[in-house]
């Protein structure tokens, strides 16, 4: 018997603002800006909209107030969240579960960030205790005294690991990038285009050995909002939905010492498991994956984590090239976070909803079962997503 | 015990009440971790509650500054001032013999020679008013 949960609700709505070196807008604006679109997109009324939650970036800038700067009256759902990289997922879930559980009707979810400012790199806008005032306190000063700063850092350190224990190399973490970079290429939204080649990421420069700088991420500022409703609702709204069959979360821990290692066995694992089982498929069912991407490293190990090969094989298995255009498991279609825009877990879920409505153009692939993932902090928080334009 | 003090620009933390001892160990040339009480369990970074039965109870116990390179990485990029001369500079966490894991700097060896299992051993570097656990090739 089906999971009730199992396409009991959908998105119904997404809401983009442009992404990038957008300036000249506040985190709050840019939020609303992404909301108005959404509401249009789903075809409702400001005033059909029962639910909020918020997620704000790096900038914190965002919070309950939404509610009043758009003038939202009598919300019976309202939460401002936060599980870093994960939350987007996340604030999906809670949405599908309170609308089904008649606590809401259409609830939107929302991010907005705006670390850059013009004249300053992306790296100064993740400095983060590179920039703090005054001398640590503690043994938490050891991190910065060590010169461990942002989380760059903290993927390096997880990277090789994983290099080391399992034999991954350099090149099988290029080939992601170059698989995404072609992706990229076929997306009008996603900030970086130019084609790249394996020797060009090679050739680029070291932020923190084992990584280069086109394992990293973008920065952007920008906003998303998605609207989530009852798949009852959602057959009568103009957009093809997104029924949610699975949702999951893993969060594994890390208390600092041997016999915790969620470096290389991530949360996705126990997040995917239950996702999957809700869903009523397994990684052999996915068609395309739109995974959480920081980091090249964060696409090797949640394709571990969620089953598409062994722990320890995701290098000989994107090897191939199978992520990219043509290849076998379409991934990150719009580029992902490392080509496309960077806007948190909303970069996977955006792509995910534009796959799953068929609305990806050129770069659309094949959608009977998407995959979207959200990872946070480094490698500790995780969420995920099955999507499908089948109802059932 | 002579100190060899080195100046230095870099954010060097100072002790907050929890990790007092951990400082004061670390000046006097030892590595002192601290212990639940109850179970035994070792608490990483300092803190009030055990993390393996939350009891309060705490000891401190010097632990044998043996341990190993679980992972590392060469920083390049230029986040803070203090570093700059030394960049690219490594960065490890070693997980001690006792279990708990440090974030730390590999010393007296060069960054190629650096290896993820490689065994090493606390060398403390001594700043001005705080000395700080580095690891150096055992």
């Amino acid at each position: 018997m089906a999971h009730p949960m199992r396409g009991a609700t959908a998105i119904t709505g997404l809401g983009m603002t442009p992404m990038g070196r957008i300036f000249g807008k506040s985190a709050t604006e840019l939020a609303a800006d992404a909301v108005k679109l959404a509401i249009a997109d789903a075809g409702l009324r400001k005033d059909q909209i029962d639910g909020l939650l918020t997620n704000a970036g790096v900038t914190n800038a965002i919070g309950l107030n939404m509610q009043n700067y758009l003038g939202m009256k009598d919300l019976r759902l309202l939460n401002h969240m936060n599980a870093a990289g994960s939350t987007a997922a996340q604030m999906v879930q809670y949405a599908a579960l309170a609308i089904n559980a008649g606590m809401a009707n259409h609830v939107v979810c929302v991010f907005a960030d705006n670390p850059l400012s013009g004249g300053s790199g992306s790296g100064a806008a993740y400095a983060g205790a590179a920039r703090a005032p005054g001398r640590p306190k503690g043994m938490a000063g050891l991190y910065t005294a060590a010169g461990y700063f942002g989380a760059n850092t903290g993927y390096a350190l997880a990277a090789r690991r994983h290099m080391a224990l399992y034999g991954t190399t350099q090149d099988q973490l290029g080939i992601i990038a170059v698989g995404q970079r072609a992706w990229a290429t076929k997306s009008p939204i996603a900030q970086m285009r130019q084609p790249i080649t394996l020797e060009d990421y090679h050739n680029s420069r070291w932020i923190i050995e084992p990584l280069h700088l086109l394992d990293c991420c973008l920065v952007s500022n920008g906003a998303v909002a998605v609207i989530v409703s009852s798949a009852t609702a959602a057959k009568s709204m103009p957009q093809p939905p997104a029924y949610i069959w699975g949702m999951g979360q893993g969060h594994p821990g890390d208390p600092q010492r041997a016999g915790w290692d969620q470096e290389t066995e991530t949360g996705g694992n126990l997040a995917g498991k239950t996702a999957y089982a809700m869903a009523g498929v397994g990684p052999a069912d996915v068609s395309q994956c739109q995974l959480y991407d920081c980091y090249t490293y964060t696409v090797l190990v949640t394709l571990e984590d969620y089953g598409f090969c062994g722990k320890g094989e995701g290098g000989p298995f994107v090897e191939d090239g199978k992520l990219g255009p043509g290849g076998a498991l379409p991934t990150n279609t719009g580029g992902g976070e490392l080509s496309g825009y960077y806007m948190w877990g909303m970069t996977p879920l955006s792509e995910a909803i534009i796959q799953t409505r068929g609305q990806g153009g050129e770069r659309q692939a094949k959608n009977d079962v998407v995959l979207c993932t959200g990872n946070g902090g480094t490698l500790a928080y995780h969420g995920a997503l099955i999507l499908s334009p089948h109802a059932t | 015990m002579a100190l060899n003090v080195v100046a230095t620009t870099k954010p060097i933390p100072e002790p907050d009440e929890a990790s007092q001892p951990f400082f004061d160990g670390a000046r006097a040339g030892k590595l002192m971790l601290m212990r639940c009480a109850e179970c035994g369990e070792f608490r990483m970074p300092a803190r009030m509650h055990c993390d393996a039965c939350l009891a309060t109870a705490t000891e401190w116990v010097e632990a044998s500054g043996r341990g190993t390179v679980r992972t590392f990485g060469v920083m390049h990029q230029k986040y803070h001032a203090g570093f700059l001369e030394e960049t690219p500079y490594n960065l490890a966490v070693v997980e001690l013999e006792e279990g708990p894991r440090l974030v730390t700097n590999i010393v007296e060896t060069a960054n190629a020679a650096i290896a993820v299992g490689m065994p090493v051993t606390v060398a403390f570097t001594d700043y001005e008013d705080v000395s700080l656990p580095k690891f150096r090739p055992a």
